[in-house]
């Protein structure tokens, strides 16, 4: 029943986020207001719930199976990642390391210069 | 049995949800199976050797994508309340991204910037066409969105799935080994580039490493959720870059 209860919980905030992200008319997916709103709920009542606690443990615990379809979906663009192998090995593994060096370095100089008294070297 | 009565099982069975989804576990079960038996090598990464089973799978037996997908769509669906389901870990991280939102936000607003902007970039200077450009850019977040901002930006939502998902891979395998490079041993950092760069896929990674990291990286890729479909389609147009 807790899992059943998480569930049902992350699903109406999914669809109170849907519903407000079309009415609203902003460019941002339902499901991350949801969690934006989850959020913020969480931090009023000031706890998590043990059914919550269960079913977002549940999903999160094994979030990469959850990409498998859309990683499939690439059968059919054989042919345009075929004749376009080289711009896009090349965009998405430099990219990925420039993106992955710079974040780290930015916020690691960032919370040096604004939070200075965090950090916690082991 | 006959083959010919085989033949008819088989062509009633690819048209139902069941086998995709059910194909869907058993693929993933093996390559999980195989990624702890390897000692965590990522270049066994479970959605690697998942999709190259399925694809095998796929192509070996005729079946079209389509009709995997009916199947498929209730794992891929999942992906809704999974990414609801991130407030949690946030919550409980709440006392430090208090201390840390000036350092988070900047680093957000230049990281996500950097990250659109450096894969258009390099796939222009490769001779990519300009439908593929536009599906890189939004790569480096959660599958859902950047379908549809690839969309809105005149790319191929489908297309972007697939580099989502690669982009997610590569970030979850190359990321621990750039941090030691670096030498970044503050889990918050380790989490906030990880979940900038690999949005889910990177941030199932970060939660292997510690919770901490887990929910760093699971903010930062909520808060670059936010930030790339607010900034990229006006960045991309603003540099002309759309075509």
């Amino acid at each position: 029943m807790q899992f059943l209860n998480g569930i049902t919980l992350l699903l109406i905030f999914q669809l109170i986020g849907e519903f407000g992200a079309r009415l609203l008319d902003i460019p941002v997916p339902g499901p991350v207001v949801g969690m934006l709103l989850l959020f913020l709920t969480l931090i009023a009542r000031r706890s998590v719930a043990p059914s919550l606690e269960t079913a977002s443990g549940a999903l999160l615990g094994h979030l990469s199976l959850l990409f498998v379809p859309a990683g499939v979906g690439m059968m059919i663009h054989f042919e345009r990642i075929a004749g376009e192998w080289l711009p896009i090995a090349v965009a998405l593994l430099g990219s990925t390391v420039i993106t992955m060096l710079a974040s780290a370095l930015i916020m690691a100089g960032t919370s040096r210069l604004f939070a200075p008294g965090d950090r916690q070297d082991d | 049995m006959t083959d010919d009565g085989i033949a008819t099982i088989w062509v009633y069975l690819s048209t139902t949800p069941l086998l995709g989804l059910t194909i869907t576990l058993v693929a993933y079960g093996i390559a999980y199976r195989a990624y702890l038996w390897s000692g965590s090598n990522p270049l066994l990464h479970p959605v690697v050797s998942a999709v190259t089973l399925l694809i095998l799978f796929l192509v070996g037996t005729d079946t079209p994508y389509e009709a995997y997908f009916a199947g498929g769509q209730f794992v891929h669906f999942l992906l809704g309340p999974a990414t609801v389901a991130l407030a949690i870990p946030l919550y409980q991280q709440l006392p430090k991204i208090r201390r840390l939102w000036l350092p988070v936000l900047i680093t957000l607003v230049s990281g996500v910037t950097i990250g659109a902007l450096s894969s258009v970039a390099l796939a222009r200077l490769f001779g990519a066409t300009l439908q593929t450009q536009m599906s890189l850019a939004p790569k480096s977040v959660t599958a859902p969105v950047a379908m549809g901002i690839s969309e809105q930006i005149g790319g191929l939502p489908s297309l972007t799935a697939v580099m989502v998902v690669a982009t997610g891979i590569l970030g979850a395998v190359l990321g621990t080994r750039l941090f030691t490079l670096l030498r970044i041993r503050d889990d918050s950092i380790k989490g906030i580039a990880m979940g900038i760069t690999a949005h889910g896929i990177g941030t199932a990674r970060a939660f292997q490493v510690s919770p901490e990291m887990g929910a760093f990286s699971g903010l930062a890729m909520a808060l670059s959720t936010f930030t790339t479909a607010l900034i990229l389609p006006w960045l991309l147009q603003w540099l002309g870059w759309l075509g």
